[in-house]
């Protein structure tokens, strides 16, 4: 274990001049680069996966399923779906993939989001890489200017996911349907669409936003008992924001592949009823 | 009853420099690491210097870093660790050191006198304050702080840029910010002092990045990236980027 | 020598606890350029560990109680043996100090309709204690602490400087009272523990608030800093300390693991419906319960259960008795061979409270518990035992103003003044003591002080503070008893005082022992002259503890001696060789003075020692206080002749 007794470096930080001198960056002996590790792995995956997802333009509906990385399907160029979430606010001068019309606003949802903003400042940007452990960067701002001061529309991004979480809402009751659109139906695919859908709005639900809205912003709980229920009851999820960011992240995925192993052939959906 | 040695590296020096010295000591079943330290002082270092008063977790004095992990030493069982490992016990990083395992912690008492205090509300004399319980519990838990510094030490805003510490209060005053602004009955508001701007403004919050390390140390268990800082942001967002906010706020105070 | 720093203040409070912090407060409001000096960083001082509430009879919870019954609980707690105009006062000024703090941002548990909660505590009537969970003595500690921020704030706009009217001197010890040459305070001796400069704080009014002595024991619920340094002080400054056989041992502090032997447990565990259980399962405490108090407290389990929900109908549990009771108890069962594996006895709420309750109302405890004993007190039973708390005896003081007794200047305020609690504090009396005799202390300070300006101040004596240094500097130079021998080591020394105390004057007290303890005593006395320590000024931790076995061996003197003296049992005095109450002790009053007013510590004599003792006839209880109890309770209490009167 590094330590020095030439305390003067003054390389900032914790080895400055002031501070006591051990010229180690950090003195944990535990696994602490795993859960950083761990968690860029995953966004990484994430974004790789989504980006291909999203600029493949097909194999994005396979009936009665729409996938959600695809809805609502805002332009000319969609596969039409029956009864589906198609409105073509874009004309056909559109070329790419209609998918990148409606990411955009998840995407920032997340983005902007408290628990994926510690998640890929540690991840991505070691800054700091876990707690106690030195950070590589010479000077830090946080979020004091451009670009990140922009974290603070959060709220926004929270009110688009809203829609855009109704939909998907609109998209799951759409799966009980069969493939002939007959109602009454329902294939391994809807339960895929049920778990999802609820991961989603809990997420959703559990916004840090959100909970400030519904209550956090008032000074007096007890002269609002109505938003006080609220903002407990959002408190609760908020308390598992972390690991509904992740859950609903992977379902989300796994509703999307779900649909491209249905449109491209690779898989029939087991009907249930 | 067993005993053991165990293996410490503890930290000895003072602003002139130091280093890490080795020392085998005696453990026994049920000790904590604060024991342990005091037993290194009674028999092989009198004049070791560390900072503690009430060995139960409860004044928040023994802040350490053990192996490279801010907590109090008097917290800290010496069963979490194997009898083969090594343990290192240092000062506070993010403070500059005085001596031994003490460390400079005026940084934070600056910082207290920085954040405007409670202003009482005008009007009501002592013994008329009403308050619900739901109303005091969000700033009561804030007002577990112990004050042991351990979040403003794993803090990196001020642990790795020195530079930063005049600019930013840290977590525990910015806890400070949002405690006052979610007392029912303080009227900072009405002296000029907008809570929720300056916390911002002046207290250094755009500098957190939530990355949870406050919370992680927290020997009380409080939240406070999720109970505090997130609150407060909202907070300030609503008095400086949300134009709907402001307006309705415009709307509502126009109307009687 | 001569060339210490010396600064000029009118009050100077030595501690930082409680009453330190409200003295200043208000001597500070008074106009007053105060200085506040502690051992510790400012805010960490001991009374963060006081868990219950602070008990003030608002009448919140039950509206029938009043001052009246406050002072009647806390008389009855006492013995009788308080100083009756403190008792009363406090009573009577408690809530004023407990609602002052809410203007000062405190935040305590609410009742429904908005107003302070309060909570039933051993040895009062109503529910009395204003409490934050069970962490109030932190809540009271960061108000005060937050207020003396808001008023440097305020000389901040005013003066351009945070310290212009108050100021923190923190880790900073103070060894010497200085006087002037009529015998009035001038100034205190410090020095700086991290630097280890000295200086001279010169001021015509001192404040003591130190608090206690429970460092010379070895089984305590106290911090390092309660080293009796105030006592010391005071002694040492020719003030009597009074009545110091009193030692409080709360009755529940954890006996496992060893390392943390002694941390307390809160009473509110008992007051919010923990029982105490020996091996055998049986709820003891209903054995226990002395004549005096007979007709108060439940003879049933059935009983006692009801009480918590109809307290106007049925008695209160036994487990609520005042703490000396509860620790002789525990004392008795665990001797009579019903003590658990590691010598307490059980405590349990687990089997009485659902799981949340428990975590929601006990909290800190349940964090204790899981944290230092690995024990899940919502699953299983505590195990308890009594730990020493507190002393009720202290400086000599005037009820009214808090001024120490025979040197004028000098006030003491809090646990290191004596004669509030009798023989016996109750619990939640101790925060309520703090702020009504913090406030007294600094304002009676602060008016003194104004009377003292220019030309008129006391002097500060250069020779007086040329021997504080020496004395201070002591330890680096200290030889074995031969020459070429090495000095004594101070923690040893601590280790054998703590242990003797702890075995020979400790929660049963016999003549023998006691006569043995003050032989160990006169040992470690002169061993103590030698204690010697390693490395340099800087934050040495060796040299502190050197410096403050002088005031813990004084201390312990003086509890041994008036123990040895007081021959019978009250309140937190127990004689096994004089087991009862005695009706003529009730009026006596043990001041111990040093032996040699000159100041000189070379008194070696084991027979004499340092500590002379007298006895002093109590002033007769005030009729219209009198005649809040009925006959038949004072009969228990009183003398003959004072019932007459």
């Amino acid at each position: 274990m590094a330590t020095g007794t030439e305390p003067q470096m003054n390389t900032g930080g914790v080895r400055q001049g002031s501070r006591a001198a051990i010229a180690a960056p950090h003195l944990r002996t535990d696994r602490w680069w795993l859960a950083p590790a761990a968690t860029a792995a995953g966004l990484l995956a994430f974004v790789v996966y989504s980006t291909w997802r999203a600029f493949a333009n097909a194999d994005y509906y396979a009936a009665p399923y729409v996938s959600p990385f695809y809805s609502p399907c805002l332009a000319e160029n969609c596969e039409p779906m029956r009864a589906g979430p198609n409105w073509e606010i874009f004309g056909s001068w559109w070329g790419l993939s209609p998918a990148l019309l409606i990411l955009i606003f998840p995407l920032g949802f997340r983005l902007t989001c408290y628990y994926y903003r510690k998640a890929y400042y540690r991840g991505f940007w070691a800054s700091p890489p876990a707690c106690a452990v030195a950070e590589p960067h010479k000077k830090y701002t946080g979020e004091t200017r451009f670009p990140l001061i922009l974290q603070n529309i959060h709220r926004y991004f929270f009110y688009a996911a809203l829609p855009v979480a109704g939909i998907l809402t609109y998209d799951t009751v759409l799966a009980f349907r069969d493939e002939n659109y007959e109602w009454g139906h329902m294939g391994l695919g809807t339960l895929v669409f049920l778990v999802n859908i609820v991961l989603i709005w809990a997420y959703t639900l559990s916004c840090h936003s959100c909970r400030h809205i519904v209550g956090g912003k008032l000074k007096h709980f007890s002269k609002h008992p109505v938003r006080y229920r609220l903002w407990q009851w959002v408190g609760k999820l908020n308390a598992r924001h972390m690991l509904l960011a992740w859950t609903s992240l992977v379902s989300v995925a796994l509703a999307d592949f779900y649909v491209f192993l249905l449109a491209s052939g690779a898989f029939d959906d087991p009907r249930l009823f | 009853m067993s005993s053991y040695e165990a293996r410490f590296k503890v930290w000895r020096g003072d602003a002139e420099g130091g280093g890490l010295e080795d020392f085998k000591v005696e453990v026994n079943d049920g000790e904590v690491v604060l024991d342990i330290i005091h037993r290194l002082q009674a028999t092989q270092a009198p004049d070791l210097a560390v900072r503690w008063n009430c060995k139960a977790g409860k004044c928040g004095s023994c802040s350490a870093e053990i192996n490279g992990r801010p907590r109090l030493m008097c917290m800290t069982r010496m069963s979490v660790f194997s009898r083969e490992e090594t343990i290192t016990v240092t000062p506070l990083r993010a403070f500059p050191v005085v001596r031994d395992l003490v460390t400079d912690v005026g940084f934070n008492y600056e910082k207290a006198r920085e954040i405007p205090s409670f202003v009482p509300p005008a009007g009501l004399g002592p013994g008329e304050y009403r308050m619900q319980q739901e109303d005091v519990d969000r700033s009561q838990e804030f007002r577990k702080c112990i004050e042991c510094f351990l979040c403003q030490d794993t803090c990196h805003v001020v642990r790795d840029h020195e530079e930063n510490k005049a600019a930013f209060a840290g977590p525990r005053f910015l806890m400070r910010v949002a405690e006052l602004d979610m007392h029912p009955l303080d009227e900072a508001e009405k002296t000029g002092v907008d809570r929720k701007r300056t916390a911002q403004d002046e207290h250094g919050l755009g500098y957190c990045n939530i990355t949870k390390c406050c919370t992680e140390v927290c020997p009380e268990g409080i939240k406070i990236t999720d109970n505090a800082l997130i609150p407060l942001k909202e907070r300030a967002v609503d008095r400086k980027y949300d134009p709907l906010v402001w307006l309705g706020s415009k709307i509502g105070r126009r109307s009687p | 020598m001569s060339q210490v720093e010396r600064q000029q203040w009118d009050v100077v409070v030595v501690g930082a606890g409680g009453a330190g912090l409200r003295a200043a407060i208000e001597a500070r409001e008074q106009g007053a350029r105060t200085a506040v000096i502690c051992k510790s960083l400012f805010g960490k001082a001991h009374t963060v560990m006081a868990e219950g509430g602070i008990a003030a009879a608002m009448g919140n919870v039950n509206e029938r109680d009043n001052w009246q019954v406050h002072f009647r609980d806390t008389m009855r707690g006492g013995k009788f043996l308080n100083q009756w105009r403190m008792a009363e006062l406090h009573a009577q000024e408690a809530p004023d100090r407990v609602w002052e703090l809410e203007t000062w941002g405190a935040l305590f548990d609410r009742t429904k309709d908005g107003r302070i909660s309060q909570r039933n505590f051993g040895g009062h009537e109503y529910p009395r204690l204003a409490h934050v969970g069970d962490r109030t003595g932190l809540e009271l500690i960061r108000t005060l602490q937050q207020k003396i921020v808001s008023l440097q704030q305020e000389d901040k706009r005013e003066f351009g400087d945070y310290e212009a009217r108050l100021k923190v001197f923190q880790e900073c010890t103070v060894t010497r009272v200085l006087k002037d040459a009529d015998g009035r305070v001038s100034g205190v001796f410090c020095y700086d523990r991290e630097t280890g400069r000295f200086f001279v704080l010169e001021a015509p009014s001192v404040v003591v608030a130190t608090g206690g002595i429970g460092k010379s024991f070895k089984v305590t619920s106290n911090s390092w800093e309660y080293t009796g340094d105030g006592h010391a002080l005071a002694l040492l400054a020719g003030a009597p300390l009074l009545n110091m056989e009193f030692v409080q041992f709360h009755p529940t502090g954890m006996v496992w693991p060893p390392s943390v032997k002694g941390i307390l447990v809160t009473e509110s565990v008992r007051g919010d419906g923990g029982v105490l259980r020996n091996s055998d399962g049986k709820r003891f405490m209903f054995d226990y319960i002395p004549d005096v108090f007979k007709d108060k407290y439940a003879e049933s389990e059935d009983e006692a259960d009801r009480w918590y929900d109809d307290p106007d109908n049925n008695r209160r549990p036994p487990e609520l008795l005042p703490r000396d009771e509860v620790a002789r108890a525990i004392n008795a069962e665990v001797k009579a061979g019903r003590g658990t594996p590691h010598g307490g006895v059980y405590l349990d709420v687990s089997t009485r409270m659902p799981a949340e309750v428990i975590k929601r109302r006990l909290p800190s405890m349940y964090h204790q518990f899981k944290e230092l004993a690995d024990v899940d007190i919502t699953a299983e039973a505590m195990e308890v035992g009594p730990t020493c708390h507190y002393v009720m005896g202290g400086i000599a003081v005037d009820s009214d103003t808090a001024a120490a007794r025979g040197v004028p200047g000098l006030y003491a305020a809090g646990e290191v003044a004596g004669g509030m609690h009798g023989s016996n504090r109750l619990g939640g009396n101790s925060l309520s003591d703090l702020l009504v005799f913090g406030r007294r202390a600094g304002l009676y300070a602060a008016q003194y002080a104004s009377g003292l300006t220019g030309e008129r101040r006391p002097s500060v004596d250069a020779e007086q503070v040329d021997a504080a240094a020496a004395e201070a500097l002591r330890p680096f130079s200290a030889e074995g008893p031969t020459p070429g021998e090495p000095p004594e080591n101070p923690y040893t020394l601590h280790q054998e005082l703590q242990q003797t105390m702890n075995d020979l004057v400790g929660i049963i007290r016999r003549e023998a022992e006691m006569e043995q303890a003050l032989r160990k005593l006169a040992e470690l006395r002169v061993r103590a002259r030698r204690a010697g320590v390693e490395g340099h000024r800087q934050f040495n931790p060796g040299w502190h503890l050197a410096l403050d076995l002088r005031n813990m061996l004084l201390v312990s003197e003086c509890i041994a001696r008036a123990a040895l003296e007081r021959t019978e049992s009250r309140g937190g005095h127990t004689r096994e060789d004089h087991p009862t109450m005695d009706r003529e002790w009730r009026h006596i009053n043990l001041l111990c003075r040093l032996a040699d007013p000159t100041g000189g510590l070379a008194a070696t004599d084991p027979v004499r020692g340092q500590i002379s003792l007298a006895r002093e006839t109590t002033e007769p209880i005030r009729p219209d206080l009198l005649a809040l109890f009925d006959k038949e309770e004072l009969v228990k209490y009183l003398a003959e002749e004072e019932l007459y009167e």
